[in-house]
């Protein structure tokens, strides 16, 4: 077997029958993130000799039967927008690239007590605003697929590690589809939860009412091992919620989807999705009508409106979220001739163009005389986007999409014109504005470029759409062909 | 809605950022473009709509009104992070001149 293509559940398995070592896993991992630095580029750090300490140190616990939860030993990445004491958390921005954890995120947390393996920080567009993966001060991430394409993103560095084979598992960050989008396009599974489902303790954060932490994965089972290691209510995030026992992640997986109910939205497939990506999709719904779910039409109305909401409203919690970063107390300091004059060099300088573009709608759209047509507008419609899908999911029981309407795009091809950039992100963006969760899974190949299908469920019924995942990743049998070819 | 160099620099000045005489003009073309694309919400009916901020529906979560005490080494850990210190002291430029 080789061991950097293995899913979590084959490795968990093999711990279990001591048919292999952490050490071993680790290593695997280890050689391909070394090979790929200067090719694919998903980490910004690796921790070469502390993931291969801690591994022996997790192998000698499973002798002695003292293992402390079935992810010890699993080596996982983290996106560089997460705190992990130990390493430094840059958010791709030049304004704290020396910033080093002073504690860790929940999620690292919780992962660290049940002895999973941290194999470095992936790469981020800067402060996880971006599409592809290539505004970060680390350079761009390219797709292991073919490297002249962006990996999509943000969380590009944890898809590409994932679909690589230099991590087992990975975590990343989804605000308008940062988890999902790249997960799409390297061929790996990623999913973004109800928001409240994970804690964004010690995330930095991007917009708070949109931003939820989830898993990344080759296989939909590995996500649902994940998600359960990190979720939860955490009384350092006031937003995570305590879980209901009907809200509790599957543990059997049925092959059939009888008495299933997947929703179309007919505004979705209409125009402006490449054919290969629609007629992939189309054919992932025929398998899901294979295993027995009812397919029906459903309408979300606005859904033409999500982006323009997600447009302000992100910007606009950016734009608060982001006036810590002032040179005052943490992060690069420029001094300039008073306060003020410090405040503007440190940012001007230590952000970079998109992040200083979204501050700057956000500040715009917060104004004293457009709050009303920018901010409190896009609240309403917002309102109406969330009603849509309630009232959808009278019924039906989950929807499916595109998770992006293109596969991944050349290098530099969009990084001067953000609306283009933008547009990437139709079909990701509502979930968040709607806090619903939505998994995205591999359907197929255009031109040798993965296409994802996503899968949006009610609020906190990840159950529902991993299940139909799950039956859907089977049937399909999509995953012996999903690896990249230089991998 | 088109926006105007002087705009843009009230904006910056707003935002706190300083900008290069490029980036105003990059700025204000870019800023524009994506300003028109979210007016389209303007043509959407929202009488009696209520502004939602959030997607869950948590109201006053209240935590514990009592002291938790940072551990020393992530104290530490902080104070390591400031740019300029004077033993445990935060050094700035005057606030008031």
């Amino acid at each position: 077997m080789d061991l950097s293509r293995a899913t979590l559940t084959e490795v968990v398995a093999g711990f279990g029958k001591q048919q292999f070592s952490s050490r071993e896993v680790v290593d695997a991992c280890l050689a391909v993130a070394e090979k790929n630095e200067k090719g694919t580029h998903a980490y910004v750090q690796l921790f070469a000799d502390e993931a291969r300490r801690a591994a022996d140190e997790a192998d000698t616990r499973r002798r002695f039967s003292l293992s402390k939860s079935p992810l010890d030993g699993v080596p996982v990445a983290v996106k560089d927008n997460m705190l992990l004491i130990g390493s430094r958390t840059t958010a791709g921005s030049n304004i704290i690239k020396n910033y080093e954890s002073p504690y860790d995120a929940t999620v690292v947390k919780r992962l660290r007590e049940a002895g999973a393996i941290f194999l470095g920080k992936t790469n981020l567009d800067e402060f996880a605003m971006g599409s592809s993966t290539e505004t970060s001060c680390h350079g761009p991430t390219r797709n292991p697929w073919d490297l002249r394409k962006i990996p999509g993103g943000s969380s590009g560095g944890s898809a590409v590690a994932v679909a690589e084979g230099s991590a087992t598992i990975a975590l990343g960050s989804d605000t308008g589809g940062s988890i999902r989008q790249p997960a799409a396009m390297c061929g790996v599974v990623g999913l973004k939860p109800t928001y409240g489902r994970v804690s964004r303790y010690g995330l930095m954060a991007m917009a708070s009412s949109l931003d939820q932490i989830g898993p990344v994965a080759r296989c939909v089972e590995d996500t649902a091992l994940l998600l359960h290691a990190i979720e939860g209510r955490d009384p350092m995030d006031s937003t995570s919620v305590e879980l209901l026992e009907g809200w509790s992640l599957p543990t059997a997986w049925p092959e059939s989807l009888k008495g299933l109910r997947v929703g179309m939205p007919k505004e979705y497939f209409v125009s402006g999705m490449d054919p290969d990506v629609e007629s992939s999709v189309r054919a992932a719904v025929k398998v899901l009508e294979g295993l027995g779910a009812e397919i029906k039409e459903v309408s979300l109305p606005n859904a033409g409106h999500a982006l323009a909401v997600y447009y302000v409203l992100m910007p606009s919690e950016v734009s608060a979220n982001l006036a810590r970063f002032d040179g005052i107390r943490y992060g690069v300091r420029k001094m300039g001739d008073s306060l003020e004059g410090t405040y503007r060099k440190s940012r001007g300088e230590g952000f970079g163009r998109e992040v200083r573009r979204r501050i700057m709608l956000g500040t715009y759209a917060l104004s004293s005389g457009y709050y009303d047509a920018y901010y409190l507008k896009a609240l309403k419609v917002r309102r109406l986007i969330a009603q849509d899908f309630s009232n959808a999911f009278q019924d039906v029981d989950c929807i499916v999409t595109p998770t992006s309407p293109m596969v991944a795009w050349d290098v530099g091809e969009k990084t001067d014109d953000p609306l283009s950039m933008y547009l990437a992100d139709i079909y990701t963006v509502s979930v968040n504005v709607a806090g619903l969760p939505a998994i995205s899974v591999p359907c197929g190949l255009s031109n040798g470029l993965p296409v994802g299908l996503q899968l949006i469920g009610k609020h906190f019924d990840e159950k529902t759409i991993l299940t139909a995942a799950k039956a859907y990743e089977t049937a399909a049998g999509h995953r012996a062909t999903m690896r990249p070819p230089s991998a | 809605m088109k926006l105007t160099p002087e705009q843009v620099d009230h904006i910056a000045t707003l935002s706190r950022l300083s900008l290069t005489d490029e980036e105003r003009t990059r700025f204000a073309e870019q800023l524009s473009s994506i300003l028109e694309y979210v007016d389209l919400l303007s043509k959407v009916d929202t009488a009696d709509v209520e502004p939602m901020q959030h997607s869950i529906a948590l109201m006053n979560v209240f935590g514990a009104d009592e002291p938790a005490p940072v551990d020393e080494a992530t104290r530490l850990a902080l104070l390591s992070l400031f740019p300029e210190r004077e033993g445990d002291l935060l050094k700035v430029k005057a606030v008031f001149s």
